[in-house]
């Protein structure tokens, strides 16, 4: 095979890397380089240092160590029956890659994936090699995510606790069967396990009793879900975040549409990835996390979401005898089920109606969106009367499609 | 009409010192013209310390501002601490009005002390907005500066030419010299320039692109991975330039690709849909099957611990080991004369995989150790080996599984007894007691004596560990626990241990 250059392997490593959504670099225990031999810092709020043309955020060099895989995951292209370029970084390469990127402040620092060679142990070995070698041999201080090969031993996830911010493991789909039908290889016990092992590592390490004189540890761990990729609807996917929240503490569920792939395996739809419908899972999930909301009031499992509305404006629709509710006295739980109004604008709503009595034009001051929230809200100058009940009220809030698909 | 001149744009500590003197002369919002002074013969940048270096790397961006009196001796007033930090983000942004909109919220402080406290109103609306957009500026100068290697430099050097939405290039400093110590960097702006040697931030005036270094080696790299992180089949570049403005792209040596990478990207995706399918080869299809795991476990019961483990990881009998992480098989010793059956894995015990190692395996093994019984001369088991439990919020709880799953899982249950063979079993609550006598039976009324169990072993009832945290009052608590120790004892005797 000919010796392919660093731009070439770049090139191929990251393709290979971009169908993970994740790119957070915040949450990370705050840190800089003041005293220290090397660069970087972490203060909390990630950074996204440039925005792709699809729109998403580039905080991370976000590589694989190498796209060679043993399995053969019908929806990943770099599955073993791909026909994509094949292409291995050393380890050398990826910790220059990193600083220099990083030196020059085009990134808050590094994830690495990659695809399963040998063992699951040899491959993960190799990944926390990388990231020790930032860490200890240049002082690294700045942001590092390692993806976790689920069946490798827990001493080596442990010890890529050590030295990274964030761990993960992608359960990818949403649903056991689909999980053994188009990933033959991954065992859906060997990743929950390795994610129970995890979360008991985090909460042990965080204890401050024990963290004297300790190495700080990372702090926490995500997964992606694959959407369009199977069968699951919307209730499936949510439940099975629901679960994973609850089990293993994630920070982060990410939910990513699934999109055509170079050589795309016969298995799988090929289609324009469903954003619309992944849109609303975020917003689903929001709900579920910060706005109170349990599962089973969003959509029902074996169900769809309404992806004519958002999730909180549909529930409010079919939760009409709740509304309208008074901005000026309604509790903060209440306040958080307004449609139209963020978790930003009801703080805000709290705040402002101590020092005075909130008009609708006060509202919209504070950041809430009035066409969605006017319908279900009581203000000083404003009632909804009838128009709560009105059977027209959901076509008047549909909105115009705004997510541009191709 | 009161004209203010100001030293310079960015001239806090001016703006203060005018704003309190017409406050305590009473002089009204309308009645003032705020101006910059532009002096072309020191156009030396602004604010105490310019140009004097000397700003501690470990300072935060802001000061922290205190409520001040009058330093004249006039009429001294003092504003909320929350006003000052406004004040203070507020200055650096480029909106000619900002002066006058600060003056009148600190004119209208005297009458609406609570003003602060309204984020609903006009003025303080607009204030925000105004903070909100340098804050913003600061983030994007954070995320968007581009450092280029200084060739020929004696040391490692990087420059950068940055032009900020407003005016917070020397606020943003410290955030550069915290993320580089190690490092000498130069960011020069249209504004101020700053300049860390390792030791030192050093400002100076405004400079020019054709300061900075016109390229990077490394450019080419990170344009490489910049084209290649994208997706086309996502493409949405208004979201694109609602985070990237336009404005900052000739700054960025990866944004001259944008336009081509938006041009051929429907192209890119339309043919990745239409090219046609190729299966995967027979070599690989063999391998892929050789690699996959086989799932059913074998028809025979298992006739070792190791079996029944793996066969309780891809026990399908019941639902249950869908939501849970894993199945959690019994541990102890292969053969012992004692055996403890709880109910069901709880949450420690789901993420560990190992029985009783949560709150209630704390109490149960308080229990033991006080009746003299040691753990690992025993076997402990659960009557159903996944975790059943609803999540609400991020928490599990616990649900107690019904006799249908409880049932199913007796075939592990009665594998592990089979293995073990005790003498003795002492049952933890009633779904124990439902898992091996396969009928309800009340704890109270059966506790404290030996049931014969079909295979000649003896059980015993008791209550479970976690009852023993729930009781309902403290005497009740003492009462239970004191009974649990003695049940453990009895046991210990039974089956010869003590």
């Amino acid at each position: 095979m000919a010796v392919l250059d660093l731009r070439r392997k770049l090139a191929i490593l990251s393709d290979a890397a971009k169908y993970d959504a994740s790119c957070a670099s915040s949450g990370a225990q705050k840190r800089n380089s003041l005293g220290g031999q090397g660069v970087g810092s972490t203060e909390g709020m990630g950074i996204c240092h440039a925005y792709a043309p699809d729109g998403r955020c580039i905080s991370l060099l976000k590589i694989l160590l190498t796209n060679f895989c043993i399995y053969d995951c019908a929806y990943c292209i770099n599955r073993v029956s791909s026909n994509t370029a094949r292409a291995r970084f050393s380890v050398k390469e990826v910790v220059d890659l990193t600083l220099n990127f990083y030196k020059r402040n085009y990134i808050e620092g590094l994830f690495l994936s990659s695809g399963v060679i040998r063992t699951g142990d040899y491959t993960m070995e190799e990944m926390v090699r990388v990231a020790k070698s930032l860490r200890l041999d240049h002082d690294f201080r700045g942001y590092i995510h390692l993806k976790l090969i689920p069946e490798a031993s827990p001493e080596l996830a442990a010890e890529a606790g050590l030295y990274a911010d964030r761990v993960s493991i992608n359960i990818e789909l949403p649903r056991d069967d689909s999980l053994k039908a188009l990933a033959p290889e991954k065992d859906v016990t060997d990743i929950k396990r390795a994610m129970g092992r995890m979360r008991l590592e985090i909460e042990d390490r965080a204890d401050p009793a024990r963290k004297a004189g300790r190495r700080t540890f990372a702090r926490s761990q995500s997964t992606q879900l694959i959407v369009g990729a199977d069968a699951a609807k919307d209730g499936d996917i949510l439940a099975r975040s629901a679960n994973l929240y609850g089990a293993y503490r994630l920070s982060r569920v990410y939910y990513s549409a699934f999109s055509p792939i170079p050589d795309a395996s016969h298995r799988l739809p090929l289609a324009r990835p469903p954003l619309l419908r992944e849109h609303r899972l975020y917003q689903a999930d929001w709900l579920m996390r910060f706005y109170g909301f349990e599962r089973p009031e969003i959509v029902a499992e074996g169900e769809d979401l309404d992806l004519s509305v958002d999730p909180k404006t549909g529930w409010a629709l079919r939760n009409r005898g709740r509304f309208p509710v008074d901005i000026q006295t309604a509790d903060r739980e209440t306040l958080l089920r307004v449609p139209g109004l963020g978790a930003k604008a009801v703080g805000r709503v709290l705040a402002a109606r101590k020092v005075a009595r909130l008009t609708l034009d006060d509202l919209k001051r504070v950041g809430a969106v009035l066409k969605r929230a006017k319908p279900f809200v009581v203000t000083v100058d404003w009632t909804p009367g009838a128009l709560t009940d009105r059977d027209s009220l959901k076509a008047a809030l549909v909105q115009p499609q705004q997510l541009s698909l191709f | 009409m009161r004209v203010v001149r100001l030293a310079c744009e960015t001239d806090f500590a001016g703006w203060r010192t005018a704003a309190r003197a017409l406050r305590a002369e009473g002089v009204e919002p309308e009645g003032v013209v705020w101006t910059v002074e532009r002096d072309l013969f020191s156009p030396s940048p602004c604010g105490e310390g310019a140009g004097a270096g000397g700003v501690s790397p470990a300072n935060s961006e802001q000061t922290p501002p205190s409520p001040t009196p009058s330093p004249q001796g006039g009429r001294g007033f003092t504003v909320p601490a929350a006003f000052l930090e406004l004040a203070e983000q507020v200055i650096l942004n480029r909106a000619p009005e900002r002066f006058a909109l600060l003056y009148r919220i600190l004119w209208r402080l005297e009458r609406e002390p609570r003003l602060i406290e309204n984020p609903a109103d006009a003025d303080m609306a607009k204030a925000r907005d105004m903070a909100k957009a340098v804050s913003r500026a600061a983030h994007k100068m954070k995320a968007f500066v581009r450092f280029r290697l200084v060739e020929g430099a004696a040391t490692e050097t990087y420059a950068a030419w940055f032009e900020p939405a407003h005016r917070v290039t020397e606020a943003v400093a410290p955030f550069f010299v915290r993320r580089f110590t190690a490092m000498d960097w130069t960011i020069l702006t249209p504004d101020v320039c700053v300049a860390w040697d390792g030791e030192r931030l050093m400002v100076s005036e405004g400079a020019d692109p054709a300061d900075a270094p016109s390229e990077d080696a490394q450019e080419e790299l990170w344009r490489t991975y910049y084209a290649s992180i994208f997706n086309p089949a996502r493409l949405n570049p208004k979201q694109m330039r609602q985070e990237m403005p336009k404005r900052y792209w000739r700054n960025l040596p990866e944004a001259a690709l944008i336009p081509e990478l938006i041009a051929t990207a429907q192209e890119r995706a339309a043919a990745m849909v239409a090219a046609p399918t190729r299966p995967p080869s027979e070599r690989v299809l063999k391998a892929a099957l050789r690699h996959s795991r086989d799932a059913s476990f074998g028809q025979g019961a298992p006739t070792t611990l190791e079996e029944a483990e793996a066969g309780i990881q891809l026990c399908r009998r019941c639902d249950l080991w869908r939501d849970a992480t894993q199945g959690v098989p019994g541990e102890g010793l292969g053969r012992a004369p004692l055996m403890f059956v709880g109910e069901q894995p709880g949450d420690q015990e789901d993420l560990a995989g190992r029985p009783f190692v949560g709150p209630a395996g704390q109490v149960f093994d308080k229990a033991l150790a006080e009746a003299g019984v040691p753990r690992d001369q025993a076997f402990v088991t659960n009557a159903v080996k996944h975790f059943k439990h609803e999540v609400r919020g991020k928490r599990r709880f616990h649900r107690t599984p019904d006799r249908g799953e409880v049932a199913a899982c007796r075939w592990w249950l009665d594998a592990e007894r089979r293995i073990v063979r005790p003498r003795v079993i002492v049952m933890l609550g009633a779904t124990a007691a439902l898992g091996l006598i396969g009928k309800p039976t009340p704890i109270e009324a059966n506790r404290g004596r030996a049931l014969q169990l079909p295979d000649q072993a003896q059980g015993l009832v008791t209550y479970h560990p976690s009852f023993l945290l729930r009781a309902p009052d403290a005497a009740a608590k003492a009462r239970a626990y004191a009974e649990f120790v003695e049940d453990l004892r009895m046991a210990a005797a039974l089956a010869g241990l003590t």
